[in-house]
């Protein structure tokens, strides 16, 4: 199905295959004696062209044609992440990931390294609560042979599955969580964010990455369930990005991948929405050397019409060193040897989250009350035009930027594919951010964050608790 | 959701599975084997052109028309290795230039990069000093203009070299939190002699760093700015023309300093002692870090293109032979591998992985046991095809972004070398043998003179790596100094 919007109708000029870029030029060669205008701040448009179709199995395909390099960036989403765990088994979703590396009927242990880097190319893939991806870029006549090795493992996994390899990859998991939790500084204290936040029964609870005794407990039976019931073409999405020609990309897709079966649909992932009674208080001690402040309020979910307005608000205060919070703790009061603050949004929730590192003998309670003096300056005079201007032009200069690599732009309409059914929502979205009104950010602040209960998390040096934040006796 | 219909809606998905759907049963004949490739595109070098300043600033300008981006780096030729008895000296400095610059303070730079949705950021290498900035078309000349003050009209004004001292000391401090950070700071120091300039750390020591102030940074500053030294490197959506008008308008009237910074001296060359083992304590570590190693080679070695693919083969790639044992085979580690440092003068050749602490004997087995294993017995015919076109075809992908054009181009300058040394290296790897590689191996690798230096819990892991008789071992702390062992 050819998509509907892919015709021009803004009359910019194509740039890298089809990405489409309005200028409102004049404005912004006015800079800087011009200040923001509305146009101003909404200065480009952005499409990127794509083809998209279903085959018969259910799985979902877009092809955006790229030919300024010879380059191919293939892009496999499978909707299973750790949040479709079951108890006991947390990482399997990121262990079921190490384990589609490990060849597949036709293709032998070591096989997709091989392959791609005989190519040159670089692959990977990469797990969270919500999604599996697998990506490869490679030069453009390797597109049938990755499109092989991804059917392959797609379809035929299970023929070449042995306990060896399963231990193995259970090893390599272990590994990777000693490398960037266990041994790591602060590592432990992202995993207790989560299970702070986000009941048990949550699919956000638990970490990704796991907890070592439930890799442990992982058999050869979850590998042969875990794949029957989430790795079939129609819980997949699948792009092909670069120096195609889509009619050729439908062929050979339709050949590697149209025999494979379609297994049980896959249930609807809808928002869960979580709320806290009160705030949740707690401290970790770990091998640090300064102290670090935490603070974690329940937002909104991806694609929420507030998910902006609470990322404006998080860039405002502390986005950067021209940020509130840096302002005043690392710059005027140098309590701080780092301030950061930031919406982050999942399909089925959302975070607010501020970070503090306190400098040596800085109080962590003073910090967390001057986090809260400047949330509710923010919340209660609103932020300044340019200070709008600025989270709005980092945003659209970070969308471009992301649509500078094959993989980035591939990756990207993946995630529209998946989680709005439509390839192309570059325009959308930046509309949408550049829509957010100073009044919306006021009222997000005041809605999810200001007075709102939440987690306040300290990790300290070993030993010293004493340094922890104390609740004041009032907040606001 | 409660926790018991959380997991119980999953298992009741998994029973309802029927086995017929399983994907065992499907059958693929046409599809089996791996298909053939179409031809290899070639690589397309961009073409670089370039003018000069009447003050002997260089410029080079990639033309990239595809995406409304601008990125452009100026890089003056000095760094670290200037530092002389100031180490982190010049990276500090470096970093100084963007806390207030002409008419704006530190905040006020800061607030109109990220207005113009820029980015804008200084730094320091061992041989260079370098300004980047990344902008949409349509703000670069804006941008233009903050990289010009900065590099021209930096404040260095008291206080904020007082905080940003402060902050660096802290973040020095910070360090030792990372095992795998420390296990490099104290390998350079061990590989290379005191009065190396590779010894000491990119960013200093707490001493050197309490010892910064204002009048310091301005002098070397005074000095190191230099435009007979300087190339602007400018990739995007811009032209030639563009380019030299802005740099004549914006850096036109930089002038040579009085009294410039001598050019670096080149150093004796570093010992090689026999191998010998320096362990670092971190009671109750779930990994060890290991690192092994010794001064490599320089980038311009008539050996680099035999030197790149030995090392792809031995340990540059997901598919080399370190990470397929130590990873895919054993299970030891989430990752290992190996590569040189290329710089003007020899940088160090490192191999390493975090291993679980009760494999790290046999970890540092295998590591000696490939060294000499890829200078004894070479390496196949496989191996090399696989490691040639990994280096080949993968110099397709280095030049999508102006990022990667204008980092290639970059730190070929700061090496003295164009960008026409690429396809030459690359055609010069499509000429190697099997014999080549493993002469590259026996010349460039070692084993009789490496350093080993492992962060980890001492107590449980030194008798294992004694028993191995690779060298002598000793205890060090976390600046590399000795400890009653």
């Amino acid at each position: 199905m050819r998509d509907g919007r892919t015709e021009g109708r803004m009359g910019g000029r194509m740039l890298r295959g089809g990405m489409r870029i309005v200028a409102c030029g004049a404005l912004f060669s006015a800079l800087p004696t011009f200040r923001p205008s509305a146009c101003a701040l909404h200065a480009q448009a952005l499409h990127v062209a794509t083809d998209t179709f279903t085959l018969s199995n259910g799985l979902k395909v877009a092809v955006h044609e790229d030919h300024s390099a010879p380059l191919v960036a293939v892009n496999l989403w499978y909707h299973v992440g750790s949040g479709r765990e079951v108890a006991g088994r947390s990482g399997f979703a990121h262990l079921f990931e190490h384990m589609m590396f490990q060849g597949s009927k036709d293709v032998e242990k070591g096989g997709h390294f091989g392959v791609v880097q005989e190519a040159g190319g670089t692959l990977n893939g990469s797990t969270n609560s919500d999604r599996t991806n697998y990506y490869e870029m490679v030069p453009s006549n390797y597109l049938e042979q990755v499109l092989w090795l991804e059917a392959d493992r797609m379809g035929y996994l299970l023929d070449a599955f042995s306990q060896a390899k399963l231990d193995n990859q259970r090893d390599v998991v272990k590994n990777e969580r000693r490398q960037n939790y266990e041994n790591a500084p602060y590592g432990l204290a992202s995993i207790r964010l989560g299970e702070m936040l986000y009941p048990e029964s949550h699919p956000y609870h638990a970490p990704t990455i796991g907890y070592q005794a439930d890799l442990t407990a992982a058999s050869p039976e979850d590998v042969a369930g875990f794949f029957r019931q989430w790795y079939v073409p129609n819980n997949a999405s699948l792009v092909i990005a670069g120096d195609v020609k889509p009619a050729e990309v439908r062929r050979l897709v339709t050949r590697y991948f149209g025999d494979i079966p379609a297994g049980q649909p896959a249930p609807a992932v809808k928002p869960i929405p979580v709320t806290l009674q009160a705030d949740r208080r707690d401290v970790m001690e770990d091998r640090v050397t300064l102290a670090r402040l935490s603070l974690v309020w329940p937002t909104v979910e991806r694609w929420n019409a507030d998910e902006d307005a609470l990322d404006i608000f998080g860039s405002i205060l502390g986005q950067g060193r021209s940020s509130r919070l840096y302002q005043r703790l690392v710059y005027r009061e140098q309590t701080a040897q780092s301030a950061s603050a930031g919406q982050g949004s999942r399909p089925q929730a959302g975070q607010f989250q501020v970070t503090v590192m306190a400098r040596e003998g800085a109080s962590l309670s003073q910090l967390e009350r001057e986090v809260y003096e400047e949330i509710a300056r923010l919340a209660d005079e609103g932020p300044t035009a340019e200070e709008m201007a600025r989270a709005r032009n980092g945003n659209e200069a970070r969308s471009v930027y992301q649509l500078q690599t094959l993989l980035g732009k591939a990756d990207r309409i993946n995630q529209y594919l998946t989680e709005r059914g439509t390839p192309d929502m570059f325009n959308e979205e930046l509309a949408h951010y550049a829509a957010v009104t100073p009044a919306d950010v006021q009222r997000v602040a005041r809605t999810y964050i200001r007075n709102h209960p939440h987690i306040i998390l300290s990790v300290v040096p070993n030993g010293h608790r004493e340094l922890a934040a104390q609740a004041p006796e009032v907040h606001p | 959701m409660n926790p018991s219909l959380h997991s119980v809606a999953a298992l009741l998905a998994l029973a309802a599975m029927p086995v017929a759907t399983l994907p065992l049963a499907a059958q693929r004949p046409a599809v089996a084997t791996r298909p053939t490739l179409g031809p290899a595109p070639r690589l397309v070098m961009p073409a670089v052109q370039k003018a000069r300043l009447a003050n002997g600033l260089a410029i080079e300008v990639v033309p990239m028309h595809e995406v409304p981006l601008v990125q452009a780096s100026l890089l003056i030729a000095g760094g670290a290795r200037l530092d002389g008895s100031h180490p982190g000296l010049a990276t500090f400095t470096a970093n100084m230039l963007d806390e207030g610059a002409g008419s704006r303070d530190a905040f006020a730079l800061a607030a109109e990069v990220a207005y113009l949705g820029a980015t804008l950021n200084t730094g320091a290498g061992w041989d260079a000093v370098t300004v980047d900035v990344g902008a949409p078309k349509r703000t670069f000349v804006q941008a233009m203009a903050l990289a010009a003050d900065v590099v021209l009209r930096p404040r260095f004004a008291t206080a904020d070299v007082a905080r940003q001292r402060g902050l660096r000391l802290a973040g020095i401090l910070q360090q030792r939190d990372q095992p795998g950070a420390v296990a490099g700071l104290v390998f350079n120091a061990m590989v290379f002699p005191a009065g190396h300039p590779y010894h000491a750390p990119l960013n200093g020591d707490s001493a050197s760093t309490a010892a910064l102030d204002s009048a310091g940074v301005r002098d070397f500053w005074s000095r190191a700015a230099d435009p007979r030294r300087a190339t602007l490197v400018v990739t995007g959506d811009v032209t030639l023309a563009e380019v030299r008008a802005l740099a004549e308008r914006l850096f036109g009237g930089w002038k040579a300093p009085a009294s410039p910074l001598p050019a670096p001296a080149t150093p004796a060359e570093a010992p090689r002692p026999a191998t010998r083992i320096i362990l670092v304590d971190k009671p109750g570590a779930a990994q060890s870090v290991i690192a092994i190693g010794a001064p490599g080679v320089s980038r311009r070695s008539p050996d680099y293109p035999a030197i790149m693919l030995m090392n792809t083969i031995l340990g540059g790639s997901f598919s080399s032979r370190l990470n397929d044992i130590l990873r895919e085979q054993k299970g030891y580690t989430y990752g290992a591998g190996s590569g040189y440092s290329w710089r003007p003068l020899p940088g160090p050749f490192n191999a390493s992985a975090q291993v679980r602490s009760n494999a790290t004997d046999s970890s540092l087995a295998i590591f000696f046991r490939e060294f000499r294993r890829i200078r004894d017995s070479g390496v196949t015919a496989t191996e090399l095809e696989r490691g040639r076109a990994y280096l080949v075809l993968g110099s397709l992908g280095d030049f999508e972004t102006t990022g990667q054009v204008a980092g290639s181009l970059g730190s070929l300058t700061i090496l003295g070398l164009p960008l026409t040394t690429i396809p030459s290296d690359l055609a010069a790897i499509q000429r190697l043998t099997t014999a080549d590689v493993q002469r590259a191996a026996q010349r460039y690798l070692d084993p009789a003179h490496f350093t080993v230096v492992i962060v980890g819990d001492i107590a449980k892991i030194r008798p294992g790596i004694e028993a191995l008789g690779l060298g002598p071992a000793e205890v060090r702390d976390y600046n590399g100094n000795e400890v009653g062992s």
